[in-house]
């Protein structure tokens, strides 16, 4: 199917997000769409970006959107398409928590902009799940304890799925250091480390 | 962000005609840093020219006996590749010194060139910074300078080029090929990066609307004497306070020919061919490495927070050479140094 912007939208879920109700309670809310920074007037404003149509695959529904340029991966899912698994940290790509996979690599999703992927397959968290079942690392993690809080958690899951499929990583130390782009400011590292070890071992 | 045109870029001819076009125009391949430095509004591209489609991609072997590099070939992939695994492994192991996999999967070869400094104040809009906007003064030389530059620096600009992919391209003698308006040339990486003196707003000698498309490796990988050694403040996914990329060529324990390049510590990867004179024809020894090292640093000048980096590249100059020496290249995921 595609899904335009104006077209049918997420809300498949029959319980208010965490979400829908801080929408409820936003004076504003339609000021979401716009990517960070738009709406605040800079003096070197030389013209309005002219939106930009592109079409992205994720998790494998087509989607076929027209954007601001300036509008990230990260907030076109999040803002977009409503698929808010995916966080946003530091925005800078310092921390990870906006991982998500860009035709099977992880990349972050905070550093890019949505236009240059047209044509591209992306997967995000609320893609891992196959069929109602979880991926192997998503079940790893629940039987590890690899998350306290869980802010950081779906861009390690990401993080840990792009890391299987490299395929490089075989030792505790490798995994620690290939997985070193993804902060848990809560310190689950060494279960995390466990989880994917689980994980790799299973597939 | 301000707001900006974007564009594709339909071949390298019309990347350059749009970039020639207008100087406020950028290119935009990984966006890792480009995004990021647009994000904080340090950069103010009116024209983003998207050039991520060009057909850049290939790593080949030269006629010559080298290795082209296409200026979009991602870090990772570079990494990976088996040609620089097996003939330039140096370049490999820099490589995964650098970032996280999330931006090497993103980052690429000629982007990586153009990284600009991790300077806070560059990043800073609020502060003075002549490489932001030129003439308002350096607020690192009297700041929080202990990331800064030991070498080469100036009254305007005390600030370090961020790359570790770069310093083991400075080691190996790489060349870079790019093509503007005039046509194209050919780059020695020892004049591709530019020391600041009173123009710290230009970070390469790259010309207006000149775009990087390859960089080419001389046949010499250095693949049995090497080490890419990084010294930060944690253990992985931070900028270098030193960085070495040592290559030795060796005739029993007689040095041939010793190469030394350094990430860290100046404007651009920081090499002395003195230095190097030094270890040709001399046993590889501690001894040797240490006199290498004073005349690399002789020249060294720190700052108020930064001082401590000259005997940090001593010992780390030393203990480089002597992995390179053993053929016992530093891993970059099992931590110990050796």
């Amino acid at each position: 199917m595609v899904d335009t912007e104006d077209g049918p939208t997420f809300h498949s879920l029959s319980y208010p997000t965490r979400r829908d109700v801080i929408a409820a309670g936003a004076v504003v809310p339609i000021a979401l769409a716009l990517p960070p920074g738009a709406a605040a007037q800079s003096p070197a404003v030389a013209a309005a970006s002219e939106p930009v149509a592109v079409s992205l695959t994720i998790n494998g529904t087509q989607h076929v959107l027209t954007i601001d340029p300036r509008t990230t991966l990260l907030d076109l899912v999040r803002e977009h398409l409503d698929l808010t698994g995916t966080k946003k940290g530091c925005d800078q790509g310092q921390c990870g928590a906006c991982t998500v996979l860009l035709d099977g690599r992880r990349i972050n999703s905070c550093l890019t902009f949505a236009v240059m992927f047209d044509g591209r397959q992306i997967t995000t968290i609320e893609g891992l799940a196959a069929d109602g079942a979880l991926h192997p690392l998503q079940q790893a993690f629940i039987d590890h304890d690899a998350f306290q809080c869980g802010y950081c958690t779906p861009g390690q899951l990401c993080s840990a799925a792009g890391l299987m499929s490299e395929g490089r990583a075989k030792t505790p130390d490798e995994i620690r250091e290939l997985m070193s782009g993804n902060i848990c400011r809560c310190g689950a590292y060494p279960n995390i480390v466990a989880a994917i070890q689980q994980a790799m071992g299973r597939s | 962000m301000i707001s900006f045109q974007y564009v594709r870029a339909t071949d390298v001819a019309d990347a350059v005609r749009q970039t020639a076009s207008d100087p406020r125009a950028r290119f935009v391949a990984g966006g890792t840093n480009l995004i990021d430095l647009m994000m904080m509004e340090v950069e103010q591209p009116t024209r983003v020219i998207d050039i991520t489609r060009l057909p850049l991609r290939q790593v080949e072997p030269t006629p010559g006996g080298g290795l082209r590099i296409g200026a979009l070939v991602p870090n990772t992939d570079l990494a990976y590749h088996p040609l620089i695994e097996k003939r330039y492994p140096i370049l490999s192991s820099a490589i995964m010194a650098g970032a996280s996999q999330q931006l090497r999967n993103m980052a690429s070869t000629g982007g990586n060139l153009l990284q600009r400094t991790r300077c806070a104040y560059f990043y800073d809009v609020a502060t003075p910074c002549n490489k932001r906007k030129p003439g308002t003064g350096c607020a690192a030389i009297e700041g929080l300078n202990r990331g800064h530059a030991i070498l080469g620096t100036s009254q305007a600009c005390i600030a370090v080029h961020p790359s570790d992919m770069c310093v083991a391209m400075r080691m190996l003698d790489a060349t870079v090929h790019v093509t503007g308006p005039a046509g194209d040339r050919a780059i020695p990486f020892a004049d591709f990066h530019r020391l600041p003196g009173d123009a710290p707003q230009r970070d390469t000698n790259l010309n207006p609307g000149e775009i990087i498309t390859a960089v080419e490796l001389p046949p010499k990988g250095f693949a049995s004497h090497h080490t890419y050694l990084k010294i930060r403040d944690r253990l992985s996914y931070a900028f270098a306070l030193i960085a070495i990329a040592a290559g030795l060529e060796l005739d029993g324990d007689t040095i041939k020919e010793g190469r030394l390049a350094l990430g860290g510590v100046a404007h651009k990867p920081w090499r002395n061919p003195q230095a190097e004179a030094v270890l040709r024809g001399q046993p590889a020894n501690a001894e040797t490495f240490a006199r290498a090292a004073d005349v690399l640093l002789r020249d060294a000048h720190g700052y108020k927070y930064n001082t401590f980096k000259i005997d940090l590249a001593r010992r780390c100059i030393v203990r480089a050479l002597g992995q390179a020496a053993r053929g016992t290249p530093q891993s970059q995921s099992h931590k110990k140094i050796a």
